[in-house]
């Protein structure tokens, strides 16, 4: 590929620098490589090298039981795994036909929204930290980790998070649970509103991010953006309000969308989004049902360990899920949720069987970053990185 | 106005495209087609520019192996979206295994590079008029396509472990 440049670049007059940015430099937070032909700092051309965290999701799939595929999931876009827990289950539940109790809804939404207010804090407070003021990302990670604490709390692990079982949630919200995701409700606001100061009307951080790598409302349309980058354009798709799925026609909440699509726009529909979260998270937990925290699927949710010990039939079923035993409906399913940068998708095909025939995930990133040279063409190399940070790219997804 | 729902856009389609329309059928509400591999361009042109549709939004493009029908071992799923009326279409060409090609939906939609290229890299199916079709998640040098159902997720020829009770 660089030999291929290289001989583009004798047959033109300007003379060009090719420079590798990549795979791992420290300014991409992450695996990605790019090779820029460069006319001075300005660049001219872009050929971005994946797979470098390829994993084989797909084929590790086609051979697991449906449980077992959730920990894959952790790994694809791994600032917000729950969402994409959560997304993989309701795909099993669609294929099941299975009826999702409110509570379990509701449970899931404010799991969702933490975990969409994580996925953005990161990738906000790394714009800040990619154009000089890196007190801003000091502020909020610590917020980050309160969140962490609470789905810990909720599951037991932080970051990769298998959270949520196929049928409802492992256990229900302890007191303790509780406690610290009201205080986070409480606390969390004041600091944000201090980010928001620091960087939102600073006149450094608007010249510098203003204008760059924008992308039309048609063109982002036409590389198949979602999620924040695409309503940074202008466009106000939103899976949570067109298709809703886990209760969300229930919550009052706003779509916030730019107008140009560049860099500012970007940040400031994520601010946004993080406040409608907020709301959302405050909405459910101040209605959320009484009820049982899972559904009636015996065949996959697995029964309390008590019952195991004690009763027969609880203990062949715990045996089925654990060996994956249990049959699924044949048929095909797409099932699309928001995902911390776009519409989150799971095309699975059953041939009930106790794997999946066929699992494709729709990845927002995957679909999204191949408009990042058309989208830094012409501008300057330290715009390419700030490019890169708020399209919100995550190796993990983009490679799956 | 019309009302739009499957209904309407298979009839749409039948008008238009009669029998190259092979099958259709709606799993999960989901209207889905299998479609002559050969009018993928034309139809995906026409759901474009078709004044109520409006299918302009290219979800997602992945393919599909059966090894067991034969002639029809591979195929290409596409999902189209038409944001205006909040419906999908999912669209199924099928192609013999021997010769796996079919037009590339990249005249129309950019969002379709990728992901053609990464179909390619997984099932080797050809893309015809792609401006640069090659392996995208694989190392270049790869002489198979891994997402075939003959390549074992493992080395098949291991003996230490057995996973036959396991769920695979």
């Amino acid at each position: 590929m660089i030999e291929s440049l290289e001989l583009n670049n004798k047959s033109e007059k300007t003379d060009y620098n090719i420079l590798n940015l990549g795979p791992t430099h420290p300014a991409t937070h992450g695996v990605f490589q790019n090779i820029l032909k460069m006319d001075g700092e300005i660049i001219h051309e872009t050929t971005s090298t994946i797979g470098y965290i390829h994993r084989a999701f797909e084929k590790i799939a086609e051979h697991k039981p449906f449980y077992q595929i959730t920990t894959l999931t952790d790994r694809l876009n791994y600032c917000s795994s729950p969402i994409n827990n959560m997304g993989w289950h309701m795909t099993v539940e669609k294929l099941l036909g299975v009826e999702i109790p409110k509570r379990v809804d509701y449970m899931r939404v404010i799991i969702m929204e933490f975990a969409r207010i994580a996925d953005h804090l990161v990738c906000n407070s790394i714009i800040g930290a990619d154009t000089g003021a890196l007190t801003g990302f000091t502020y909020v990670f610590q917020w980050r980790e309160k969140i962490y604490d609470i789905f810990e709390e909720v599951c037991g692990a932080r970051l990769t998070t298998n959270i949520g079982r196929i049928g409802g949630m492992e256990r229900d919200f302890s007191p303790a649970c509780m406690k610290k995701m009201h205080d986070f409700l409480n606390d969390f606001p004041k600091y944000f509103d201090e980010f928001t100061l620091l960087l939102e009307r600073n006149r450094i951080f608007m010249e510098r991010n203003i204008g760059v790598g924008p992308i039309s409302a048609e063109r982002a349309l036409n590389y198949g953006f979602t999620g924040p980058n695409l309503r940074a354009a202008g466009v106000d798709y939103d899976v949570r309000v067109m298709n809703p799925y886990s209760s969300y026609q229930d919550f009052d909440f706003m779509v916030p969308i730019g107008k140009q699509g560049d860099t500012y726009d970007r940040f400031m529909v994520r601010q946004h989004e993080i406040r409608e979260s907020l709301k959302i998270i405050k909405q459910a937990l101040a209605n959320i049902p009484e009820g049982k925290f899972f559904a009636d699927v015996p065949d996959f949710f697995l029964p309390p360990k008590e019952e195991v010990y004690n009763n027969m039939e609880a203990l062949i079923f715990h045996f089925k899920i654990v060996m994956g035993e249990a049959t699924v409906p044949v048929g095909e399913v797409y099932h699309s949720v928001e995902g911390g940068n776009g519409e989150l998708g799971f095309y699975m095909v059953s041939d009930g069987g106790r794997t999946p025939y066929r699992l494709h995930f729709r990845r927002p990133c995957f679909v999204s970053y191949q408009a990042y040279p058309e989208m830094i063409k012409g501008s300057m190399l330290s715009d390419a990185i700030l490019t890169m940070s708020s399209m919100n790219v995550i190796a993990g997804e983009l490679d799956a | 106005m019309v009302q739009i729902d499957n209904q309407y856009i298979l009839t749409e389609l039948q008008n238009k495209f009669g029998d190259r329309i092979y099958n259709s059928y709606e799993p999960y509400g989901l209207l889905t087609i299998e479609l002559d591999k050969n009018s993928i361009k034309e139809v995906l042109q026409f759901l474009y520019d078709h004044k109520e549709l409006q299918m302009q939004f290219l979800t997602d493009v992945c393919g599909i192996h059966y090894p067991q029908v034969v002639g029809k071992e591979l195929g290409v799923v596409y999902h189209v979206h038409s944001l205006i009326n909040n419906i999908r279409l999912r669209i199924k060409c099928f192609m013999p295994i021997e010769n796996p090609a079919i037009d590339s939906a990249t005249f129309l939609f950019s969002s379709a590079n990728w992901q053609e290229r990464e179909t390619f890299d997984f099932y080797g199916i050809i893309f015809m008029g792609h401006p640069n079709l090659k392996r995208i998640l694989n190392a270049d040098e790869m002489d198979y396509f891994p997402m075939r159902k003959e390549y074992p997720l493992e080395d098949g020829t291991r003996t230490d472990k057995d996973d036959s009770y396991f769920g695979r």
